[in-house]
């Protein structure tokens, strides 16, 4: 429809590549805008919520009639066959204990404790829920059939259906440990009657049967025919991580987490409830985002108030900055600030306070946007004050309890991660202050404020607080002691002396003083120094030791996190020049750039942070492929995101240069944004397996009782019972 | 440094207090450690945010010619702030030559110094944006000041601009069955109301919003005041050829600046704006009439919107206007006669005189 701009002879080969690999989805472009077809866009984000769902559903689904299936064989046995089944398949040790019991002739009133419950109740109310929420989810896709084309019946009934589909899975969860349950207490009265009936019985003919059983000579193995008995010694305590179980390797094993002493069980708790919220929040926060990417390439997605992109954009960027990061974060600190201290936490109800304070400010700050409550447009300062006060709250609790767990160290030193750790909170505390003080704000005031709390809100909190932890866990997981504490030192002051000047680097060429714009370009130059420190730092404590990459889930999101930070850092520098200015300012190329510091700098190294310590809190492991599958599909949903968006951008600015149309330009970006929204989905969908695999980590599986081991445990404990009364 | 060595403290650490007694205190002590990063922080912060906020804040005042919002504009910020507008588009006019078609002199902080506290809850809105997804807003009256244009845009932005992503504001409009005397009634084509049936009625929100949007204007300085000049200037074209006119395209001019109301196919819009294809104005001989719409704008016709004066707001030159024309003349089936820059220099010249007469 519009003229191609020839702007590709100025581009690199590899963006005249991409465009003409794009170039069938741009002239799809203006039909799109045009026609009724946005509603398909709309489906495939329906489908990202609830495929996933789904699938959970199904498997929950299979479990749950597997687990029916076992029960019901087990059920339709008769006690008796079940009983004389046992008694045969008795090991020698239990053959030996019958005889044993028999000899001792017990004459005591062996009752057995009985528990009831009506636990048959609460499954039939469950499985009838089950039933009622299926046949809703039923009659609402025959609903769509007809009126799938409007948006906002689309957005209604997946509204509609997130809450179903999730009573569906939390129904299904608790019939099936309902069931295995139901099955346990029955196993466990069927072992009461079968101690009793081991008790009682008095049969010579058994009895003489094992008895004979009993001293029939033991032919087994001794298992030490090869080895000896003299057993394997590490006196120097080499070995670590043994493991006897050989799998298939379908994926590459990683090295398992050692098993360390636990935590206290109050503070374990604060430290997953921290991570359970932040993770419920990133999965949230980025689902609006990945909506927001599909309604630049199909604006008439909806076209509800709360849903408009105008609104929701400041509800993703804060949900994934506030609810994602800052609590992931502060759950982090609470682990490596009392560790490296060597010291109890402070105070464990200061923590529980600045969680809730976060997530009440979330929550109320995400309804006030939707709702066209704005504080003034200004990026990441959308929360009006009375709810950022809750933030403030929060970081001040932290920050005192942070302080005084380091004051009563038994270390003498204060290990670096703490000077970054307890700097960021003391640090963002002046920063929220600064940039909602109403004394200095109005007119240019508000501007050059805005400038420096949208950057330093990054920089002093996100990256500080982010570094700190990478002084603990990269050296932690490599096992190694940090390169130099000297270019620690030489990162953390200068760190603190440029990027606390370079806000205004988001406004260069406008009405703000010149020279506090070339303070901001200098000082945007001087970020060199502490970035460079920073990763030779991290890379040189890496040296020699790359081989533990490979052999780590944790490792790599830390990899991954270092070389981020070295080049979006310089990114950044770079993009605060003059002539990079021109071309880039404005355009999308910004938002390329937060989303690689802020997903492949915080979110890779937030997400590392949680695998090493969670399996230590909880002794249980995520799934190492899962892992494996949310590491490499969030790394390519980034590239993908990314880099077209940062070339679109590079066209877009030229266009601007060479003083085009700016409609014409909008046309440019479309394929780009349409990659972006692929890139975004892909990241979306790793969210939900990182969801998953923290889920893994924190819950409890029920096992199923053994009836034999069951019985002969009853018995020990009736008799030490028998003893201790007599 | 209170601890010696009868305190279980190593023989190496020993030496190291006893040698270094102040060189890494600050390391060990987390009152000194936090206490100085603190105040390096805030020190930095005082003398790179605060200070000149406060600077600015009291040292600049408004233009003499600039009105503060009040009334419906000044609603209808409030909602320009509660839709998040600025998310997309930004108010700043740079001191660079490739902003020049968003204002016509870069912004100053005299611009920006009527701007106050909205309310005890919200903070001031200068809404400089950081991101043009859309194009810069600081002068949208000057470039775009027909109400009809604004309202439809509003409603639906792809029933003036196809190829526009901007987010629909459909809940700033109600569709009555009638529509009663003080209603302000917009014009949306049937394709865009999705099978609904009535008229559509801009809002109160709409109304406010439409009244900010037109005060868009970049205050004029006083006289004898010479603005901030643009940097990274481009060579001019015209010059570089040598041959006057042929390097201008028509067709760039009228996309960025007509076809958002006389559209693409040139058409325009029934009830809004006039067809250019077939239109006697454009194929005929009256050239004086035409140039003066395209420099001065255009209300004579009750049918229509008001046109602006575009090509003035946007400096157009001779050779603009004459590839404009020609560009009107050779398009859509049009045949009208070509023009030459020379020709369209003299009756611009008058054009002016009589503009200024008026």
């Amino acid at each position: 429809m519009y003229p191609r701009h020839r702007f590709t002879k100025r581009l690199l080969i590899a963006a005249l590549l991409m465009l003409s690999i794009l170039k069938v989805s741009a002239q799809a472009a203006d039909n799109i805008i045009k026609t009724d077809s946005n509603s398909f866009f709309l489906w495939i984000f329906a489908a990202l919520i609830i495929i996933p769902m789904l699938l959970i559903i199904g498997k929950l689904y299979v479990d749950f009639k597997q687990q029916l299936k076992v029960n019901n064989e087990w059920k339709k046995e008769g006690t008796n066959t079940k009983f004389s089944q046992y008694l045969k398949n008795f090991d020698r040790a239990q053959v030996h204990a019958f005889v044993s019991l028999k000899k001792k002739k017990c004459n005591g009133n062996c009752k057995a404790n009985s528990g009831c419950s009506n636990d048959k109740k609460s499954t039939i109310i469950l499985a009838l829920l089950l039933f009622f929420g299926q046949n809703i989810f039923a009659q609402g896709t025959k609903e769509n059939k007809a009126l799938s084309s409007q948006p906002g019946i689309i957005i209604t009934i997946v509204l509609m259906l997130i809450p179903i589909l999730l009573a569906v899975i939390f129904a299904l969860a608790k019939a099936n440990n309902a069931i295995k349950n139901y099955a346990n207490t029955k196993k466990s009265k069927e072992a009461d009657s079968f101690a009793e009936y081991l008790q009682n019985v008095d049969d010579t003919a058994l009895q003489q049967e094992f008895i004979e059983k009993d001293n029939l000579p033991v032919y087994n193995l001794t298992h030490n025919e090869l080895s000896g008995t003299e057993k394997p010694e590490d006196s120097k305590g080499l070995l670590s991580n043994i493991s006897d179980k050989h799998e298939t390797h379908f994926t590459a094993a990683k090295r398992r987490a050692t098993i360390r002493p636990t935590l206290d069980a109050d503070i374990t708790k604060l430290i997953l409830w921290y991570f359970g919220c932040a993770a419920f929040w990133l999965v949230l926060g980025t689902g609006i985002g990945e909506y927001l990417g599909i309604k630049f390439v199909a604006p008439d997605t909806d076209h509800i108030s709360w849903l408009s992109f105008g609104r929701l954009r400041p509800v993703h960027t804060n949900i994934v900055f506030w609810g994602w990061a800052s609590l992931a974060m502060i759950g982090l600190g609470y682990y490596v600030v009392p560790t490296v201290s060597n010291a109890k936490i402070y105070s464990i109800k200061f923590g529980w306070v600045a969680l809730a304070c976060t997530n009440i400010m979330v929550i109320a700050g995400s309804l006030a946007l939707m709702n066209g409550i704005n504080n003034g447009g200004g990026e990441f300062r959308e929360y009006i004050w009375p709810i950022m006060a809750f933030f403030a709250v929060a970081l001040i609790l932290t920050f005192i309890n942070f302080f005084l767990t380091v004051a009563k160290r038994t270390t003498k030193e204060i290990y670096i991660s703490n000077w970054f750790i307890l700097s960021a909170l003391l640090f963002t505390i002046i920063v929220a202050l600064t940039a909602y003080l109403p004394f200095w704000q109005d007119g240019i005031g508000e501007t050059i404020v805005q400038g420096y709390f949208m950057h330093s809100g990054v920089g002093m909190w996100f990256t500080l607080y982010v570094v700190g932890l990478l002084y603990y866990f990269i050296p932690q997981q490599i096992n190694k002691p940090i390169y130099a504490y000297s270019l620690g030192i030489l990162a953390f002051w200068t760190q603190i002396i440029f990027y606390t000047v370079i806000g205004t680097h988001h406004f260069v060429f406008s009405a703000i003083p010149w020279w506090l714009q070339t303070v901001a370009i200098i000082g945007s130059a001087g970020m060199i120094i502490p970035v460079v420190a920073a990763t030779i730092n991290f890379t040189m404590t890496f040296k020699g030791h790359w081989n533990k990459i490979t052999n780590s889930y944790t490792l790599p999101f830390f990899f991954v996190a270092v070389i981020y930070y070295f080049l979006v850092s310089m990114q950044g520098t770079v993009e605060a020049f003059k002539f990079t200015n021109l071309l880039w300012h404005f355009t999308d190329f910004t938002v390329a750039h937060a989303h690689a510091g802020f997903y492949g700098i915080i979110t890779f190294a937030l997400w590392g942070g949680i695998y090493a310590i969670v399996p230590r809190l909880t002794g249980k492991e995520p799934p190492q492929h899962l892992v494996g599958a949310h590491f490499w599909i969030a790394f390519i949903g980034l590239i993908f995101y990314v880099v077209p968006l940062s070339i679109g951008a590079t066209l877009r600015g030229l266009m601007w240069m060479d003083s085009k149309p700016f409609i014409d330009s909008v046309v440019v970006m479309f394929q780009y944004w349409v990659w972006r929204a692929i890139g975004g989905s892909l990241m979306f969908i790793s969210h939900v397996i990182f969801a998953y695999n923290f889920y893994k980590m924190v819950t409890k599986e029920i096992e199923p009782i053994d009836v034999k081991n069951e019985a002969w445990k009853k018995l020990q404990t009736q008799e030490s019972a028998l003893q201790t009364t007599i | 440094m209170e601890k010696t060595t009868d305190s279980g403290i190593s023989i190496a650490d020993n030496y190291l207090i006893k040698n270094y007694p102040q060189k890494m205190n600050i390391f060990n002590d987390h009152k000194k450690l936090y206490t100085i990063a603190g105040l390096l922080f805030l020190s930095l912060t005082y003398v790179t945010v605060i200070m000149p906020a406060f600077h600015n804040q009291n040292n600049n005042a408004p233009l003499p010619g600039s009105v503060a919002l009040s009334g419906d504009a000044l609603a209808g910020k409030s909602v320009y702030v509660a839709e998040g507008c600025v998310g997309c588009h930004s108010q700043q006019v740079r001191n660079i030559e490739m902003d020049k078609v968003f204002g016509s002199r870069p912004g100053m902080p005299a611009d920006y110094a009527n701007l106050k506290r909205m309310n005890i809850w919200q903070n001031t809105a200068t809404v400089m944006g950081t991101e043009r997804t859309g194009p810069d807003l600081t002068n949208v009256a000057e470039r775009q000041s027909s109400k009809d244009w604004h309202l439809m845009h509003l409603f639906n932005p792809r029933s003036v601009m196809p190829q526009s992503i901007m987010p629909s504001y459909e809940w700033l409009f109600e569709i009555k069955d009638s529509a009663s005397k003080n209603d302000m009634v917009v014009n949306v084509p049937a394709t865009f109301l999705n099978g609904r049936k009535g008229k559509v009625v801009a809002k109160r929100a709409a109304i406010e919003l439409l009244a900010y949007l037109l005060t868009l204007k970049q205050t004029p300085l006083p006289d004898g005041t010479k603005p901030m000049e643009f940097l990274y200037k481009t060579t001019p074209k015209a010059v570089v050829a040598g041959a006057a006119g042929a390097t201008v395209n028509g067709q760039t001019l009228y996309t960025a600046n007509c076809q958002s109301c006389h559209q693409p196919s040139g058409e325009g819009m029934k009830g809004a704006f006039p067809p250019l294809k077939g239109s006697p104005i454009v194929n005929g001989d009256n050239l004086e009439l035409y140039v003066d719409i395209i420099m001065n704008g255009y209300d004579a016709r009750a049918e229509y919107g008001v046109m602006a004066a575009v090509g003035t707001n946007m400096n157009f030159t001779e050779n603009d206007v004459a590839a404009l024309i020609n560009y009107e003349r050779t398009s859509w089936g049009n045949a009208g006669k070509k023009v030459t820059p020379e020709e369209i220099k003299k009756i611009m010249d008058f054009v002016k005189i009589k503009a200024s007469g008026k």
